[in-house]
């Protein structure tokens, strides 16, 4: 895995992020020397962290063109998922079929519609990475390897890429202030993905036995409720109670002297995702380098 | 505060003032600055209703009056469940109200002396008793409250307040989806409520309040944004 070629890909979504940590010198020398420390298996989540500093923490400024191709890059990794599992005979069961089909024609819906918008701002829409369905980073052989050949992998990985996709659109919304139509329409796509994650949850729970509820339930210590192994770091701070400064867990329940509790208070609250982390999480697994 | 004068007036702006400087004063102040605030944000008038207000506060107590709704109307539903709820529903209806209820004391505890009061609501429409009518009833809230959050995010003002509704409308969009199913497997994301781009529709205030105002005995009026009962 080369690190610059992760920067060249990043820069490929945000063509300002060089900018952003071209002043800091020292920024880029952390990173090579970081680079050459740290095991190629952490990294995905170490170059979360890097790329957090880069962007700071509440100077988060990418352009309206920057977050539609963003979200683009995310609508291509979805689309192709779906019509590829579409595609993969005998996957998908009849009884499903129509179910997964709604789904898949909104996200290819998503995909022609920002392409449009993005050229509509005088924009260039993104060509679409190369992905790697397994999480192998183009071994295709990664820790989803029966995800096209297993009907409970697949799902398991369409849940993990709404719930990711409702955090990744949230967490754009503050960088789309001031324009009305693109925020409303990246809220739309944002509300169509949380549907999305709702009917999958819905599906394994109803028809496959998953202990899962339509929303994110998480415990006080852990943002992941969905009984899948290794996507811990797609919920983490799911978890989270306090809202605009107030322990939401704390406050007043269905009966006098109740509480709210912390599964209703996470639950209650689905949590945000920047896009240097929803970039870490996909960047050298889905999407191949 | 029929008896109120300009005097008692100005004693209570001094009381917010105090409150301000000294917060976490005891219940009694805070009473007094509820009932001044309520009074001088909210005028309630007894043929028009309460006006949400204006700015981020405005957006809020939209929401706040929205989440009113939704919370009383769950738990009624869990109070007289349907016949033939089954355990899985209820456990799941159980965990939309209080879903709605956390959404509801989020907002009252972030508005403080700013919250528009408790409304009462009308639900006379609605049969408690027959699954179609609840779930009917539970769609329409559902699917308004996200036309109404996404159609009016681009009013608040504030970054962390627009990330808190973004919070929100997600979880309202999985409770849709879910009412939906429920209704009629596969419905999650119907054609009535996500166009040909894959967008969920949206709606103005102007066009929420009075849908909500059918379940409510207390009107809600939005005068800055168009709207009077």
């Amino acid at each position: 895995m080369n690190l610059f070629n992760i920067i060249e890909e990043i820069e490929n979504v945000d063509p300002e992020f060089t900018e952003r940590i071209s002043p800091r010198r020292d920024a880029i020398k952390n990173i090579t020397s970081f680079g050459s420390k740290v095991a190629v298996s952490a990294l995905p989540f170490a170059l979360g962290t890097m790329f957090k500093k880069a962007y700071g923490a509440t100077a988060a400024t990418a352009s309206v063109v920057d977050v539609l191709n963003f979200a683009l890059t995310l609508e291509y990794l979805e689309s192709y998922f779906y019509n590829q599992g579409t595609a993969s005979a005998g996957l998908i069961p009849a009884s499903d079929a129509s179910y997964i089909a709604d789904i898949t024609d909104d996200e290819n819906h998503h995909v022609t519609f920002l392409q449009t918008v993005i050229k509509s701002l005088n924009g260039t829409p993104v060509t679409s990475p190369t992905f790697d369905l397994t999480a192998g980073n183009g071994t295709h052989n990664g820790p989803f390897k029966d995800v096209l050949t297993n009907y409970q992998t697949f799902l398991a990985v369409a849940e993990t890429f709404e719930d990711t996709g409702v955090r990744a659109y949230k967490g754009q919304a503050p960088n789309l202030m001031g324009n009305q139509v693109v925020l409303t329409a990246a809220l739309s796509i944002h509300a169509v993905e949380a549907r999305h994650a709702s009917a999958i949850r819905y599906l394994r729970a109803l028809s496959y036995g998953a202990a899962i509820t339509p929303w994110i339930t998480s415990t006080a210590s852990v943002g992941n409720d969905t009984g899948i192994v290794g996507v811990n770091a797609n919920y983490a701070g799911e978890e989270n109670v306090m809202q605009g400064g107030v322990d939401v867990s704390k406050l007043p329940g269905v009966t006098t002297g109740s509480t709210i509790g912390i599964a209703a208070a996470t639950a209650a609250f689905d949590e945000p995702l920047a896009m240097a982390d929803v970039l870490a999480l996909l960047v050298g697994t889905f999407i191949v380098h | 505060m029929k008896t109120e004068t300009p005097e008692n007036f100005k004693d209570a702006k001094i009381a917010r003032r105090s409150f301000l400087r000294y917060a976490g004063a005891g219940a009694a102040s805070v009473g007094l600055l509820a009932v001044a605030s309520c009074h001088k944000d909210h005028p309630i008038n007894f043929n028009r209703g309460i006006d949400i207000g204006s700015g981020d506060t405005g957006i809020l107590n939209y929401a706040y009056a929205l989440e009113q709704l939704e919370a009383a109307f769950y738990i009624q539903v869990i109070n007289t469940p349907y016949s033939g709820m089954t355990d899985n529903e209820k456990a799941m209806l159980t965990d939309i109200r209080d879903h709605e209820i956390c959404h509801r004391e989020f907002f009252k505890a972030a508005l403080g002396a700013k919250a528009i009061p408790s409304l009462t609501v009308d639900f006379s429409k609605i049969n408690f008793s027959d699954r179609a009518s609840v779930l009917g009833a539970a769609k329409a809230f559902e699917d308004t409250g996200v036309n109404a959050y996404d159609g009016a995010a681009y009013l608040i003002q504030s970054a962390e307040y627009l990330t808190l509704a973004g919070k929100i409308v997600s979880v309202e969009a999985r409770h849709a989806a879910y009412i939906r199913n429920l209704l009629k497997l596969g419905d999650y994301a119907g054609n009535d409520v996500v166009d040909t781009n894959g967008l969920n529709t949206s709606l103005t205030i102007a066009q929420v309040l009075p849908i909500a105002n059918t379940y409510l005995s207390t009107k809600v009026n939005a005068s800055n944004y168009n709207y009077v009962a």
